[in-house]
């Protein structure tokens, strides 16, 4: 049913990029997390996070995507999302996630 | 007077007949004889002699061509005595000839005139009170008949209003009389849309109200039969036409309420046009048609407008325009249009109307005609997503395209959501538009799965997906009580954000912004929420 979550940490240059594949849903939390620790754990002001492989997003996804904004917003550091599909681009609108993070 | 009469009799004319009839009056004098009543004719000198010549008469020497006349001389009468109150004659007293066969004396006349003097007003009184007695009795069976008929009639009216999420419905009906020609009805139709009708029979009172029976009975078959307003008077006028009475006929505005998307349809049978309040103020809705019952194979011009939120529809009868105040001057539609605009909504507009109403006529006003006012009102506040909607009724003869249950379990949303889509195929839905369907299927499986059946495995959540014209509906139905949809705010990031608030809290958001209607289905026993998908919507950004 549900597709394993992966979060894989890249450097692309001194910029940390998340790659997400799978569900985010309940189960990607602990994953999803540790991923953003490390990716925090880099320094810098910006981490881009790639929801190129992501196969759904459900609303406690959301949330914990809400909640890897506010630990951005703490650590002032600023949040962009590529790879969305227009599906999930929609939501990120409607939910106005977008206008705490910048969508290429 | 020494001795007794052979034969007392007495006659009286009954109020307007145009024959006087001699009867027993004192049946114990009377049994030494025998009586015989005898007819007066109305053109019978004796009529006219009696009524205008007061005193004793004596019978033998009268000289007239009189039938009766000849009769009570037959009969043995020898003097008859004229009983007259006010200018009327209302008996004769009729003495036969005296035991002792002496004739009568002066004296005798004297105290007959003197009898006639003093018991002509008594048995006036007493033949009055009689009367009222009789006519008191007669009039209470009639009232109790009347008021049992009103009884009856009251059960052909609605209970009450239905009761419908996002509408308020109001209804006055007011007879001028015990009984009414007027009145309205609420019909569930097959398809679940809501019929609205007023009618208004020429006449009041008895008549009308039998009249208007018939019409209710053949009114509510047509449309139970037959879907478009417009076609459901043509039904009732022919069915009608046959058995009116003569010079009889109704005036009736039939609507069909869409609640879901607030579209009324309607036809006027001759009736008040209903008032439109809306945005732009107060304007009559028109279509053209023939009272009903007067003559058969009649065109009714069907119409439709949509009632928007906050706006409201009038329907009234007669009664309320047609009424006079004591300068006699009429309420008139000018006044009650501009009544209708002024309403503020503090108070229900039917109260407000009426409080008005009862102002211009004044106190001791005897009501002209029935009247007869229904309301209907689009609640302001309907969210677009329809949430908190009930189900449409129409909606629940719908074509089953599937119908699965899901086990609950964290992450078979995803399921629910694939076996929706499958059975989708052919229906022409945009592959966005079957995103936010899988999106709105999955939050909602998941919430249902969650807090309905809390994720008990023996509690499977239950889909159900159909169709109904362009309306594509999918039920998520657990064991959760029944009910309503909590009341869905925007999430408030900002506070989500600060940490003020849970970042959660994201579902029944998405699930209303992500289908057309978001709806609950009442009395399944089970919580069930029904996504609507509307299979014509034009591509939206």
């Amino acid at each position: 049913m549900e597709s394993e979550f992966t979060a894989q940490l890249k450097m692309e240059g001194d910029l940390p990029v998340l790659e997400l594949c799978g569900d985010i849903n309940g189960f990607a939390e602990e994953t999803l997390n540790e991923a953003f620790d490390a990716a925090e754990a880099q320094g810098g002001t910006e981490i881009r996070i790639d929801f190129g492989d992501v196969t759904y997003i459900n609303s406690t996804g959301i949330a914990l995507i809400v909640g890897l904004l506010a630990r951005a917003r703490k650590s002032r550091r600023a949040i962009v999302a590529t790879g969305l599909n227009e599906h999930y681009r929609e939501i990120f609108t409607i939910t106005r996630l977008s206008d705490f993070m910048e969508i290429r | 007077m020494n001795d007794k009469p052979t034969l007392w009799k007495r006659f009286f004319r009954r109020s307007g007949a145009a024959t006087v009839e001699m009867e027993a009056a004192a049946e114990q004098q009377a049994s030494q004889g025998e009586v015989r009543p005898l007819d007066i004719p109305p053109n019978d000198p004796l009529l006219a002699y009696v009524t205008s010549s007061p005193g004793v008469i004596e019978v033998d020497k009268l000289n007239l061509d009189s039938p009766t006349l000849a009769a009570m001389r037959a009969e043995g009468i020898k003097l008859t005595l004229p009983l007259v109150s006010q200018g009327e004659l209302i008996g004769l007293l009729n003495l036969g000839a005296r035991m002792s066969e002496q004739e009568y004396s002066s004296d005798d006349f004297r105290l007959l005139n003197n009898l006639a003097t003093q018991a002509s007003p008594a048995l006036r009184v007493a033949q009055l009170a009689r009367q009222q007695l009789a006519e008191a009795q007669e009039r209470e069976r009639i009232e109790h008949e009347l008021r049992v008929a009103r009884v009856i009639q009251e059960t052909l009216l609605p209970k009450q209003v239905p009761n419908i999420p996002g509408w308020q419905l109001d209804a006055f009906w007011r007879p001028a009389r015990e009984v009414s020609g007027d009145f309205y009805d609420f019909i569930d139709l097959p398809d679940g849309r809501i019929g609205i009708l007023v009618a208004d029979v020429t006449d009041k009172g008895v008549p009308a109200a039998m009249v208007m029976a018939t019409s209710r009975s053949i009114l509510r078959a047509a449309s139970e039969r037959i879907v478009e307003p417009g076609d459901v008077l043509a039904r009732a006028n022919d069915l009608l036409h046959p058995d009116i009475p003569a010079k009889m006929f109704v005036t009736c505005l039939y609507i069909v309420m869409d609640a879901a998307n607030g579209r009324l349809t309607f036809a006027n049978a001759g009736h008040n046009l209903p008032y439109l309040r809306s945005r732009e103020g107060v304007s009559e809705l028109r279509a053209t048609g023939m009272p009903l019952g007067l003559m058969p194979g009649m065109f009714y011009e069907q119409k439709e407008v949509v009632l928007n939120e906050g706006e409201s529809l009038l329907l009234s009868s007669d009664g309320i325009v047609e009424a006079h105040n004591t300068k006699r001057e009429m309420f008139g539609f000018p006044r009650l249009q501009a009544l209708i605009g002024e309403h503020s909504g503090e108070l229900g507009l039917i109260g407000f109307l009426m409080d008005d109403f009862n102002r211009f006529v004044g106190s001791g006003y005897e009501q002209e005609d029935d009247i007869t006012l229904v309301m209907i009102r689009r609640l302001e506040g309907n969210l677009s997503g329809g949430e908190g909607r009930e189900s449409r009724i129409e909606d629940r003869e719908a074509e089953v395209l599937g119908e699965f249950e899901i086990q609950s379990a964290p992450g078979n949303e995803r399921e629910a959501a694939r076996q929706v889509l499958g059975v989708l195929d052919g229906l022409g839905l945009s592959e966005k538009r079957l995103k936010r369907l899988e999106t709105a299927v999955a939050e909602s499986t998941m919430n249902s799965m969650e807090h309905g059946n809390e994720y008990d495995p023996e509690k499977p959540v239950r889909i159900l997906v159909r169709k109904n014209g362009n309306r594509l509906m999918v039920q998520v139905i657990d064991h959760g009580e029944g009910g309503g949809i909590p009341e869905s705010t925007t999430p408030d990031l900002e506070a989500k954000l600060e940490g003020e608030q849970s970042p959660r809290g994201w579902g029944l958001f998405l699930i209303k912004n992500m289908v057309d209607e978001l709806n609950f289905v009442p009395g399944s026993g089970r919580h069930t929420i029904e996504l609507v998908m509307y299979l014509d919507q034009v591509e939206d950004a």
